[in-house]
C-alpha cells in the first residue's frame, strides 16, 4: 500500500502548494471517510450516552449487521478498481438466499454441501458476465444489468413465496458467537473480516492486484505493457460474483430465510459504500480499507437512526444520497487538480 | 431484381427489425388468445389488448423517449425511476390536502408542482454532468438513491390515495374513445421529433454525443445541450410519474416506477440507439418500448407463469446485446468482412433476429 502511494505521488512533487499536495494524495478520501466515521461515532456517543451507545457491542454490531454488505462491497471494490461496474450484486445475493433456502428446506440437502454449491453458482455467474464483457466488448453496465434481471428472475422461478429456514444446523451456525473480551462477533462478521483481509492481501501484495489497478488506471497502457488484461477482467467479475454469493450466504444466515425480494437494490448500497470509501469510479485508484469505512459509515447511519427512534427509515436513503454526492464532489476536486 | 433490392432497402431500414419483432410478438398471441386483435366499443370507450398495451406502455414510452436523448449525448440517466416516484408522490400529497379534490385548479397546481420538482431533478443531474464533469452513471445515481427516500418522505411512508376525477383523466381516463394517455404520449413524441428532426437540435445532440470536446470547439454549447437533455428526460419522467399515480389513483413512494430506468434503457437499445451516443432514433425507441410492453402482456396472456417475466427479459437483453457486438458476430457468423461492407444496418438487422426466436418458443 505504501509503495503504491509513494510511486504514484512522486511526479506530483512540482505542485508545491500545500493544498494541492493534499488534494493530490490518494489516501485523502479514505482519511476523510475515516474522520467522518469517527466524528459520527463521537457525536453518537455524546448524544446517546444514556442509551448504551458507548457499549463495545454497539460497535461490534456494526460488523454483525453489515457483514453481508461488507463482503458485497469488497467484491464491488475489485470491479470498480478495474474501471467496471457490477449491477448484479443485489440480485445474486437474493438468488443465493433463495437457492440456499430451497436446497436446505425443500430438497433436504445438508448446509455444508449447499455452501460450496451456492458459491460456485455465484462465481460461474460472475465468470460468464466477465467473459461476455471481455470477449464481446459489451459495456459492463448492460451485461450486469442483464445479470440483475436474470438472477432476480431465477429467484422467482424457484418460488414466488419466501422460504423460511428451520434447519437446526443453519440456526446453530447463525447463533454461534465468538467472544472477543468486550463483546462478541457472529460467524458472518468473522467471515466478512477474513474476506476483507484476503482482499487487502490480494489487491496490494499480489500480481493480480497490481493488474487490477493497472487496468483500471489505463487499459490501453496496461495492454501495451503486456499485462493479460482479458484474464484479469474476467477474474475481477468472477471475484465479484463469488463475493456476492458469499454475501448472499451471510445474508441467509443473518435473516434465516430465502425471499425473492431479499436485497433488492443492494448493488446501490455496495457501490455507494465503495464510492464513500474513496475509490474512484473511473477505476485505478482507491483502497479496500476505504470500502470498510464506507460500509461502517452506512451502518452507523442506520444505527444512529435506530437510536434516534423518531426518524423514519427513509432518512437512511436520503443521508446515503447526500454523502454520495459529497464524496463524488471531493473526488471530482481531486481529479481536476491532478490534471492541471 | 427490383424486388430483392427493394426488400434489401426495407430490411436495411433502421426501424425494420424492431418493428418485425413487435409484429412477431403480437402474432404469437393469436394461437393463445384468438380475439387478441379485436377491439370492441363499450360505454363509448375502445377496449382490447392492443389498446391496453398502449395504455400501460405509455409511461415507459415517455421515459424511454427522454432517455433516448440523454443516451444520444453519450450519457445515461438512472434517476428516472426516482423522479417518477417523486412526481407522483408530490402531486398526490398536494391533492389529498385539498378540500375539493375535483377542483381543476388544484389538480393543475399539483401537476405543476410535480413537474417543477422533476425539472429541478433534471437541472441537478445536468449541472453535475455538464458543469462538474461527473460521469453520468454516478451523477444520476445520487438522485436514484436519495430520490426514493425523498418520495417516501413526501408520502410519509404511506400509500396516499386520491379521489379526483380530473386527475384520473391523465393516466386512466378516456378522451375521444381512446385512453387519454395516448394523446399525451403522441404530443410529447411529436414535439420531440419536430424539435430534433425539423430543427438543428437533433444534429447538435448527436454531435455532442459523438465528441463533446470537438463540438465545443466548433462552437456548439455542448454543456447547455447536455443540461437541456437531462431536464427534458426528467420532465418526461415527471409526466410518466403523474400517469402512473393517476392510473392507480395512488402514490407509492417505494414501488412507483421501480426498475423503469432499466426498462427504458432496454427500450432505447432495442430501438437501435447506440449506448455510446452520437446517434438516436425516437421512432425506434417508441417501438422498443412497445416491444417490452407487448412482451409483458404476452407473458400474461399466454399463461406463462408471470415470474419468468424477468428471465425472459434477461434473455432478450443478452441476445440483443450479443448480436449488436461486432466481435460476437465475427466469431459466430464469420461476417467480419461482410459486416464491414454493409455497415450499421446489418448490425441492427442481425441484432433483432434472435429475440423473436427466444420469445416465440
Amino acid at each position: 500500500m505504501s509503495a503504491t502511494t509513494q510511486s504514484r505521488t512522486a511526479p506530483d512533487r512540482r505542485t508545491t502548494s500545500k493544498t494541492a499536495r493534499l488534494l493530490g494524495d490518494r489516501r485523502l478520501p479514505v482519511l476523510v471517510t475515516a474522520a467522518l466515521f469517527l466524528v459520527m461515532y463521537i457525536a453518537g456517543l455524546s448524544r446517546y450516552q444514556n442509551y448504551g451507545f458507548a457499549e463495545p457491542q454497539v460497535f461490534m454490531n456494526l460488523f454483525i449487521d453489515n457483514s453481508y454488505l461488507l463482503v458485497a462491497a469488497v467484491g464491488a471494490t475489485f470491479v470498480i478498481l478495474s474501471g467496471g461496474i457490477d449491477l448484479s450484486v443485489g440480485s445474486v445475493i437474493g438468488f443465493t438466499t433463495m437457492f440456499t433456502a430451497w436446497l436446505v428446506e425443500r430438497q433436504g440437502m445438508p448446509i455444508l454441501l449447499v455452501i460450496p454449491l451456492a458459491l460456485a453458482v455465484g462465481a460461474v455467474g460472475g465468470f460468464l458476465m466477465g467473459y461476455v464483457i471481455q470477449n464481446f466488448e459489451i459495456q459492463p453496465f448492460i451485461v450486469t444489468l442483464a445479470g440483475l434481471f436474470l438472477f432476480r428472475g431465477l429467484c422467482l422461478v424457484i418460488s414466488k413465496e419466501s422460504i423460511s429456514i428451520t434447519d437446526s444446523s443453519v440456526s446453530s451456525m447463525a447463533q454461534a458467537q465468538v467472544s472477543l473480551g468486550a463483546g462478541f462477533l457472529s460467524v458472518g462478521a468473522i467471515v466478512a473480516l477474513v474476506v476483507l483481509a484476503a482482499a487487502f492481501y490480494v489487491l496490494h501484495y499480489t500480481r493480480f492486484g497490481r493488474r487490477v489497478y493497472a487496468i483500471g488506471g489505463n487499459e490501453q497502457s496496461a495492454m501495451l505493457m503486456g499485462l493479460p488484461q482479458g484474464g484479469t477482467k474476467i477474474a475481477v467479475y468472477t471475484v465479484s460474483g463469488f463475493c456476492s454469493a458469499l454475501a448472499g450466504l451471510l445474508f441467509t444466515l443473518y435473516i434465516q430465510s430465502g425471499d425473492p425480494l431479499h436485497a433488492t437494490g443492494m448493488e446501490l448500497d455496495a457501490i455507494a459504500a465503495v464510492v464513500i470509501g474513496g475509490t474512484l469510479l473511473t477505476g485505478g485508484s482507491g483502497y479496500v480499507l476505504g470500502t470498510v469505512f464506507g460500509v461502517l459509515v452506512l451502518g452507523l447511519i442506520k444505527s444512529i437512526i435506530q437510536f434516534e427512534g423518531t426518524l423514519s427509515s427513509w432518512w437512511t436513503k436520503i443521508a446515503t444520497g447526500v454523502l454520495l454526492c459529497a464524496f463524488i464532489l471531493i473526488q471530482r476536486a481531486m481529479t481536476a487538480r491532478k490534471k492541471t | 431484381m427490383t424486388t430483392t433490392s427493394r426488400w434489401r432497402a426495407l430490411t436495411h431500414h433502421q426501424l425494420f427489425w424492431p418493428v418485425a419483432v413487435l409484429v412477431v410478438l403480437l402474432l404469437v398471441n393469436i394461437p393463445f388468445t384468438p380475439d387478441f386483435f379485436s377491439i370492441r366499443m363499450s360505454d363509448g370507450h375502445l377496449y382490447g389488448s392492443l389498446v391496453s398495451i398502449v395504455l400501460f406502455g405509455s409511461p415507459l414510452i415517455l421515459v424511454a423517449v427522454g432517455m433516448t436523448l440523454v443516451i444520444a449525448t453519450g450519457g445515461i440517466d438512472l434517476s428516472v425511476g426516482a423522479v417518477v416516484a417523486i412526481a407522483g408522490a408530490l402531486a398526490c400529497s398536494y391533492m389529498s390536502g385539498q378540500a375539493d379534490q375535483n377542483a381543476l385548479s388544484g389538480v393543475l397546481l399539483a401537476m405543476g408542482l410535480a413537474l417543477l420538482a422533476a425539472l429541478v431533478c433534471g437541472l441537478w443531474n445536468g449541472f453535475l454532468v455538464a458543469r462538474m464533469g461527473i460521469q453520468p452513471i454516478i451523477a444520476t445515481l445520487i438522485i436514484m438513491v436519495a430520490g426514493r427516500g425523498v418520495a417516501q418522505l413526501i408520502t410519509d411512508g404511506q400509500i396516499i390515495t386520491v379521489n379526483s376525477e380530473p386527475y384520473k383523466l391523465i393516466g386512466g381516463g378516456y378522451w375521444l374513445t381512446l385512453p387519454f394517455s395516448i394523446f399525451v404520449v403522441a404530443v410529447v413524441v411529436a414535439v420531440t421529433v419536430a424539435l430534433t428532426r425539423r430543427t438543428a437540435l437533433g444534429l447538435l445532440v448527436e454531435s455532442v454525443g459523438g465528441n463533446a470536446e470537438a463540438s465545443r470547439l466548433v462552437g456548439i454549447r455542448s454543456r447547455r445541450i447536455k443540461i437541456m437533455v437531462y431536464v427534458f428526460c426528467a420532465l418526461c419522467a415527471g409526466i410518466a410519474g403523474l400517469m402512473i399515480s393517476s392510473n392507480t389513483s395512488a402514490a407509492d413512494g417505494n414501488n412507483a416506477g421501480l426498475w423503469i430506468e432499466l426498462d427504458a434503457i432496454l427500450a432505447v437499445v432495442i430501438g437501435g440507439t447506440s449506448l455510446l451516443g452520437g446517434r438516436f432514433s425516437i421512432g425506434g425507441t417508441v417501438v422498443g418500448a412497445l416491444v417490452i410492453q407487448t412482451l409483458t402482456t404476452t407473458i400474461y396472456t399466454i399463461g406463462v407463469p408471470t415470474q419468468t417475466n424477468l428471465v425472459f427479459k434477461a434473455v432478450v437483453v443478452i441476445v440483443v446485446c450479443l448480436l449488436q457486438s461486432p466481435k460476437f458476430r465475427a466469431k459466430v457468423f464469420g461476417t467480419k468482412g461482410r459486416g464491414r461492407a454493409t455497415g450499421p444496418a446489418e448490425t441492427a438487422a442481425v441484432a433483432e433476429a434472435a429475440p423473436k426466436m427466444e420469445v416465440s418458443r
